[in-house]
């Protein structure tokens, strides 16, 4: 089977590549009208709503449970049990789904809105039934067009058929999904930071405690937060059944999730994969997958889940896609989103285009990140730009111990005879966009230290300030 | 001794928390915060962004502290983090001062280190910290942050961008507090800056606060800004007598001159917040405008005197009024703007001389009967489940007891049912706000309290009704009225008298309050007063009626005031004695819960200005009375002992209570308010309602430069309806008639104005309402025309 | 320089009935607003506010906060190139220095014809068709040198007038909930009980 033959890419839907394996949520992507609720009503549309309409919503919750769907934002919790955080007896609870993708190197919501939005639109059904959340918010990134206008279309006539709204299918089950787009902040994100642009503000990550959106969350009700390839995943397990879907993978890691692989890769593309079974080497390597390195070049190291992950490099290729196996290693799974660097990367310079990003998506609310994010791409750029000094070098990591104390994670190196220190890291921040700043110049510095011992000028006094005198 | 002593029954309060910090263990309350906990335990945690008034918010990371975990120790928030059984918490290990430092560091890589020019400096709690948990030098050599040096984000702040560090208090403040959400955080990330919307300034009553809140010198007032360096400020506790709210401030001077107050948080008063008005008129005490020497008659003129020459004077004219025709020839009006010594000196000396036409207020405020029902504190209001106001626009005349309602409305402790003939402040905040025509309201109140919905909501908690007068243009009979439907409705209803002149309180308590100023002003009109005496009142800009007033000030014979300015009343006098002003003199003063606190001289009088008290001892010397009494320490104490009223304010229990003792009601039997119905609409035209605003023409704002240009100046508000109706354009000139004069004024649509009713503010610079008011008559109506 | 047109208030009015709080309307009204001027005007943020219970200090710092809103006029086309990891080890930074080139302006810059701005944006969620860009949010993937030429021509000349708006209007679709099959947004505070299919029965 694992030939190259069988790996098929449509130009209806670009970087989306599919294969032989068994596919839960991209099963429609070769129809070109995989959108329209025609080709879903045709391929088992809503007959996974159906299903949970027909038994008593805690059991449909008892078997989202049993299935361990790990949330695919981010952090890997499984939906079934977070469903289950919420305090008795308060209401009403909202659902707020995640579409707001923006992490480095992902993509895979995108494609799910605009390649399947009934698939989604069915999982809200399905989570609000279960969970007895009721009102449903849909939060779009806002530069995605063309999966707003998909998304808005297909709850149009969801609504229309009778699928969405009051008496849902002539049952007693009723539910709005309300279709909201964001304006361009990564933070949003975040999901306390998502439920405060919801409510119109600026999108700052609110405190925890006591802000777990489960029992605080949108208007101060319990609210779920779930990613919308999590909530994909609800109409094909409704159907199946949680036995078939924990067949798929491995007991702690089942069914499969949604990859995108960028970078000097032969072939690029969104791949959905068999979680804990899939290995990186596999993904990066194998025919069926990315088919390896560009050019025949040698792999020099890749982001294994999202921007914001510590690096790996050949070392970790073995590592399968399971959490604790990533976090063990030195890094995380994330958000589904691999990162290739060849041979001819220059190190300080890709791992500048991360700390960019994550200094200018600080939403501004702590000090560390707020001023250590633009302090560190500051110190970055001068050294890419080959006007560092060893100094700066010690400055990064003093930064970075501002932001993140104590040992930061990273991966072994066999080259350089070093141990992996494990994920997670310490922080002193609210959210995770400050130690993702640090996390590239981390790994850069301490997997590829020659690349910026090269770069860098001998020690030079650096001027100092004595603080509170006249400047 | 072997008796065996019954053990104490050990009850376990399950709000009590026991951690430890530092090793030493300190006792809390559930819920508490550990930065709290621990600035009672002595173990300062430093902080930017906490604020104990104010939502946690968690922004400068500053707080970090070290709590032991189940795997190891944590670095939390000790702002954000609750107590809990059992916790250790470590707030100086190397960890956390480590993190300390690294957040000074990053705080100042942007900071302009502008310490020697700043108006902070000295007492800035990063310049401290910067010395204290900070790494000493700045490694910084990126360019800093650079946005236009300051701006003025209203008539009184400015704000300096590039020393702000961003902690969210005077936005949070703004929003949380002051419920005037117009400075909020803009753009992102390291461009966050604070900002107002382009041409909508920072215009809250409250924006001095955020000044004294902000943690640097980013935000500095217009009236303190370069006056002084913090270490030349001397500093003296007292009790801002701007209105009878009774903030606690601190006075500070450099000098001999006033430069600044600052708010004290005072728990059951004003939690460290005052407002702008009481913040920034100290500038009046220094003005130029204010009298330093007695000055007495000659002719047209007022002559500049010795005071025992003007004492004589004085004491001469009330002789012969008292030979011509007896005590009642002779009236005292004030001593509301005093202490409650300068009351109590002036009570003593009409009762030496027993004249009864006494009154402290003006016929702008509620029979003194309304201090004698059940009385409720600022705090028992702010607790209670119904708040039923009856009031004034309380955000006007008393700002920050609106901020101690909103508060409890808006944290969802109490609902608010006002009874209003225009819209207040704490409209938007009330559960239910129903609008009576002027003279309707005891009918109003007596049919709302009977629906069912609120009769459930009285029933739910305690009930707090806030009394006041709200409209001048009204006989006071029909606040009183609705006061008593709402006892009768519900009887174990308390009451929060709210009247606004800052010791009118103490006044009345001390027994200035005999005869009601409209009484008294006629009978001077009649001709039936030899002698006036003015402490510290200006009856022509005050008592509503302003032509009653003009015809009885101008039927006396002999007026002798008592002033710290000349005004339209005091420069009619034949003797004027310049009075010492607040900050000039000690003593105490009553709120308007009846809670006396001290008062304190921090700086010298102006000229030889001399305390009301004293000039009543004077007198009554001259007049050969012997008051018993020498000095404002001797005057306080025969207060105490001889006015049971004020028995618990003993110069012991207000040391031991900074925030003061409050006093009994007074024990004056309730009246029967006399009533009449009036029609439910205006025989022609509109009923006018008159109230007022924070800023007006009086001598507190005007002779403070930095208030003066923030009045409004009179207009005539009328809904847009029925301005329409009128075929008036919005700000067109009006012809405004009642029945003895008609005045112009510019009108302006308000929707907060109640069709068939129009609203004017009192006492603002242009036409002036009190020209309209006829204190005779129950309610006023005018008739408005187009020119 | 507009307070919203008649027609975008009534839109205005059905986006924030669905929210059981008015404020949380406030994004997509300002994306209504920029539909309208193409950029943010003050004029319309002071009138969201009003429409949803805000001041405009509190709707510009919210909108303030997102990329998307513009407070100055922009060109017609707004071309965001993705600078971010994937699309930089594809080469972006050259792509950007191209389109610099073609266009006679900065990155950040209008063209003086107003038809064009420039910006560098952040990552697309499309980095495996690296490098890639969006016109008015519109992509366009493995952008070399000479399909940014074409772009611009075709931009130009009119010819995808049909795919892509004008700056401001992101989705040309909007939702549109039925009267007779919406639920209704209800304030949170009036709802205290399960839903009612939560009474341990079928819903079906
Ligand atoms: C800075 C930051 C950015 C995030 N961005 C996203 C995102 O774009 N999409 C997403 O689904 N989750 C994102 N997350 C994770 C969410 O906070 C949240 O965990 C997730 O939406 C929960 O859904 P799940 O349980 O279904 O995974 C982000 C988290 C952080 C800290
Ligand atoms: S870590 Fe950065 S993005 Fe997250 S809350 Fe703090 S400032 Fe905002
Ligand atoms: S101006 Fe002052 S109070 Fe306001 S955010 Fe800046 S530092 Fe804080
Ligand atoms: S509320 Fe009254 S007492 Fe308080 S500061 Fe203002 S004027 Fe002074
Ligand atoms: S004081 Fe706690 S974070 Fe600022
Ligand atoms: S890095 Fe450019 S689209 Fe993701």
């Amino acid at each position: 089977m694992n030939t190259p033959n069988s790996t098929n890419t449509y130009p209806h839907a670009p970087g989306f590549v599919a294969g032989e394996r068994p596919r839960i949520v991209t099963s429609r992507f070769e129809h070109a009208d995989s959108y329209t609720l025609q080709r879903y009503l045709a391929t088992d549309g809503y007959a996974g709503l159906r299903a949970a309409l027909g038994r008593p919503a805690n059991e449909v919750h008892d078997e989202v449970k049993s299935a361990t769907v790990l949330g695919r934002g981010g952090a890997g919790f499984p939906a079934g049990t977070k469903w289950g955080l919420t305090p008795q007896g308060v209401f009403p609870r909202y659902l707020v789904v995640n579409g707001d993708e923006s992490e480095p190197g992902t993509y895979k919501d995108r494609l799910l809105m605009e390649r399947d939005p009934h698939q989604l639109i069915e999982g809200c059904l399905i989570a609000c039934y279960a969970a007895g959340l009721s009102q449903c918010f849909l939060y779009i990134r806002g530069e995605m067009a063309l999966a707003q206008e998909r998304v808005a279309t297909a709850l149009n006539e969801a609504y229309a058929a009778g699928y969405v709204g009051k008496n849902i299918l002539g049952s007693k089950f009723s539910l709005d999904i309300v279709l909201h787009w964001g304006a361009g902040a990564y933070v949003v994100g975040e999901e306390t930071a998502l439920i405060e642009s919801l409510e119109g503000n600026r999108g700052m990550p609110r405190l925890k405690p006591p802000y777990f959106p489960a029992a605080i969350g949108l208007y101060g009700q319990p609210t779920i937060v779930n990613n919308v390839e999590t909530l994909a995943n609800l109409p094909w397990l409704m159907r199946n059944g949680a036995e078939a879907y924990t067949a798929i993978g491995t007991k702690t890691s089942p069914g499969t999730r949604m990859v995108a692989v960028s970078g000097h890769v032969k072939r690029p593309g969104v791949y959905e994969i068999i979680n804990g079974v899939t290995t990186f080497r596999d993904l990066i390597f194998n025919e069926e997958y990315c088919g390896g390195i560009r050019n025949g070049n040698k792999l020099k190291a890749f982001v294994p889940g999202g921007g914001s992950a510590p690096w790996f490099t050949e070392d970790q290729l073995d590592v399968p896609f399971e959490g604790p196996q990533a976090g063990a290693a030195g890094s995380m799974l994330g958000s589904g989103a691999v990162m290739v660097m060849d041979e001819t990367t220059d190190i300080p310079a890709a791992a500048l285009t991360l700390t960019r990003f994550y200094a200018h998506e600080s939403c501004g609310k702590c000090t560390p990140c707020r001023e250590g994010g633009t302090w560190l791409e500051r110190i970055l750029s001068r050294i890419v730009d080959g006007k560092g000094t060893d100094a700066d070098l010690a400055q990064l990591v003093e930064v970075g111990t501002s932001i993140c104390p104590g040992d930061f994670p990273h991966a072994s190196s066999k080259r350089l005879g070093l141990d992996a220190v494990p994920f997670p890291y310490k922080m002193n921040t609210i959210c995770f966009v400050g130690p993702s700043a640090y996390a590239p110049i981390n790994s850069a510095l301490v997997l590829f230290p020659e690349e910026f011992a090269a770069r860098v000028t001998k020690r030079t006094m650096i001027p100092v300030t004595a603080v509170g005198a006249a400047s | 001794m072997t008796t065996t002593e019954p053990t104490p029954e050990v009850v376990v309060d399950p709000n009590a928390i026991n951690l430890t910090i530092n090793g030493r263990p300190v006792a809390a309350r559930k819920g508490e915060l550990i930065i709290a906990a621990a600035d009672r335990s002595g173990d300062y945690i430093p902080r930017f962004c906490y604020h104990p008034r104010m939502s946690s918010v968690g922004m400068c990371r500053q707080c970090l502290v070290e709590v032991e975990g189940p795997r190891g120790p944590m670095m939390v928030v000790s702002c954000m983090t609750p107590v809990a059984e059992g916790q250790v918490v470590r707030t100086e290990t190397d960890q956390v001062k480590r993190a300390q430092e690294g957040i000074i560091e990053l705080l100042l890589a942007n900071h302009p280190l502008d310490c020697p020019v700043c108006d902070k400096g000295g007492e800035c709690p990063l310049q401290d910290q910067a010395f204290s948990h900070g790494p000493g030098e700045s490694r910084f050599i990126e360019e800093k942050r650079h946005y236009e040096k300051p701006i003025a984000i209203s008539d009184l702040v400015l704000l300096d961008r590039e020393r702000c560090i961003l902690c969210d208090r005077c936005t949070r403040f703004a929003d949380e507090v002051a419920g005037d959400a117009l400075i909020h955080f803009t753009s992102r990330g390291n461009n966050t800056q604070v900002q107002t919307f382009p041409d909508e300034p920072f215009s809250s009553y409250f924006s001095g606060n955020t000044v004294q809140i902000c943690p640097v010198g980013a935000l500095t007032a217009q009236p303190y800004r370069f006056k002084a360096r913090p270490w030349d400020l001397e500093k003296t506790e007292s009790t801002c007598t701007t209105c009878s709210v009774g903030c606690r401030i601190t006075l500070e001077s450099s000098r001999d001159e006033l430069l600044r107050y600052q708010g004290v948080d005072s728990d059951p008063v004003n939690h460290g917040w005052l407002c702008d008005k009481g913040r920034f008129n100290f500038e009046s005490v220094k003005s130029d405008a204010r009298l330093s020497n007695p000055l007495v008659r000659d002719g047209a003129s007022l002559v500049e005197t010795s005071w025992s020459s003007a004492l004589s004077t004085a004491a001469s004219i009330i002789t012969s009024a008292l030979r011509s025709g007896g005590a009642t020839r002779v009236a005292v009006l004030g001593g509301a703007r005093g202490t409650n010594e300068d009351a109590h000196a002036w009570a003593k000396l009409a009762d030496a001389l027993a004249i009864d036409s006494v009154d402290a207020q003006l016929g702008d405020g509620l029979p003194a009967a309304v201090l004698a029902y059940p009385q409720a504190t600022i705090d028992d209001a702010s607790r209670a489940s119904t708040i039923i106001l009856l009031s004034p626009d309380l955000k006007e005349e008393l700002p920050i007891l609106y901020l101690r309602l909103r508060d409890a409305s808006e944290k969802k402790r109490s609902r608010i049912l006002e009874f209003a003939s225009k819209g207040s402040g704490l409209t938007r905040y009330a559960w239910k706000s129903v609008p009576h025509m002027p003279g309707n309201q005891a009918k109003v109140v007596a049919s709302t309290l009977s629906e069912s919905v609120v009769s459930a909501q009285l029933a739910k908690g305690s009930v707090v009704v806030v009394v006041g007068r709200s409209n001048l243009a009204e006989s006071d009979e029909y606040t009183m009225a609705a006061l008593d439907a709402v006892m009768a409705a519900h009887p174990s209803a308390t009451v929060l008298p709210v009247l606004r002149r800052g010791n009118v309180r103490g006044a009345l308590s001390a027994g200035l309050g005999r005869r009601d100023a409209v009484d008294i002003l006629t009978d001077a009109a009649n001709g039936e007063i030899d002698c006036l005496v003015l402490v510290g009142s200006d009856p022509i800009a005050d008592f509503p009626d302003t032509d009653l007033a003009r015809r009885a000030l101008a039927a006396v014979p002999n007026i002798i005031a008592v002033d710290t300015f000349a005004t339209a009343s005091s420069t009619k006098a034949t003797v004027l004695l310049p009075a010492a002003a607040f900050g000039e003199k000690d003593g105490s003063t009553t709120n308007l819960e009846g809670r006396v606190t001290r008062l304190a001289r921090k700086v010298t009088v102006n000229g030889t200005s001399r305390p009301d008290w004293m000039v009543a001892l004077e007198l009554a010397d001259i007049l050969g009375h012997d008051l018993g009494v020498a000095s404002v320490a001797e005057v306080h104490a025969d207060l105490v002992s001889s006015n049971p009223v004020f028995g618990p304010a003993t110069r012991a229990a207000l040391s031991a209570h900074p925030d003061g003792v409050v006093l009994a009601p007074l024990a004056t039997a309730t009246s029967t308010p006399v009533a009449p119905p009036v029609a439910e609409k205006p025989g022609f035209g509109h009923r006018l309602v008159v109230g007022r605003k924070l800023y007006d023409n009086g001598r507190n704002v005007s002779e403070s430069p930095s208030l003066a240009p923030l009045a409004p100046g009179s207009y005539l508000h009328m809904h847009s309806l029925d301005l329409e109706r009128l075929g008036a354009a919005d700000g067109a000139s009006v012809k405004v008639s009642g029945d003895r004069t008609s005045i112009v004024m510019n009108v302006v649509a308000d929707d907060s104005v109640q069709r068939g009713t129009v609203w004017a503010a009192w006492a603002q610079s242009g036409a002036n309402i009190g020209e309209l008011i006829d204190a005779t008559k129950w309610v006023n109506d005018v008739r408005v025309e187009t020119l | 320089m507009a307070r919203l047109s008649e027609e975008n208030v009534r839109l205005a009015n059905e986006i924030i009935g669905r929210y059981p709080r008015a404020r949380s309307a406030m994004i997509p009204l300002l994306h209504l607003a920029q539909e309208q001027d193409g950029h943010v005007t003050n004029e319309a943020m002071t009138h969201i506010g009003e429409l949803v219970g805000a001041t405009s200090a509190e709707v510009y710092g919210t909108a303030s906060f997102y990329e998307m809103f513009k407070f100055e006029p922009v060109g017609k086309y707004l071309i965001n190139i993705c600078g971010t990891m994937s699309c930089a080890l594809m080469g972006a930074e050259e792509l950007m220095h191209h389109a610099e080139h073609r266009l006679g302006v900065k990155l950040g810059g209008t063209t003086d014809d107003g038809m064009f701005t420039l910006e560098r944006a952040e990552c697309q969620a499309a980095c495996t068709e690296a490098p890639c860009l969006q016109v008015n949010y519109r992509y366009r993937f493995r952008v070399a040198d000479a399909d940014f030429d074409s772009l611009v021509d075709d931009l130009k000349a009119g010819r995808l007038n049909d795919e892509i708006p004008a700056h401001g209007t992101v989705a040309r679709v909007r939702q549109h909930i039925p009267v007779d099959r919406g639920v209704g947004a209800v304030p949170p505070e009036d709802v205290t009980e399960a839903p009612t299919w939560m009474d341990g029965k079928a819903a079906l």
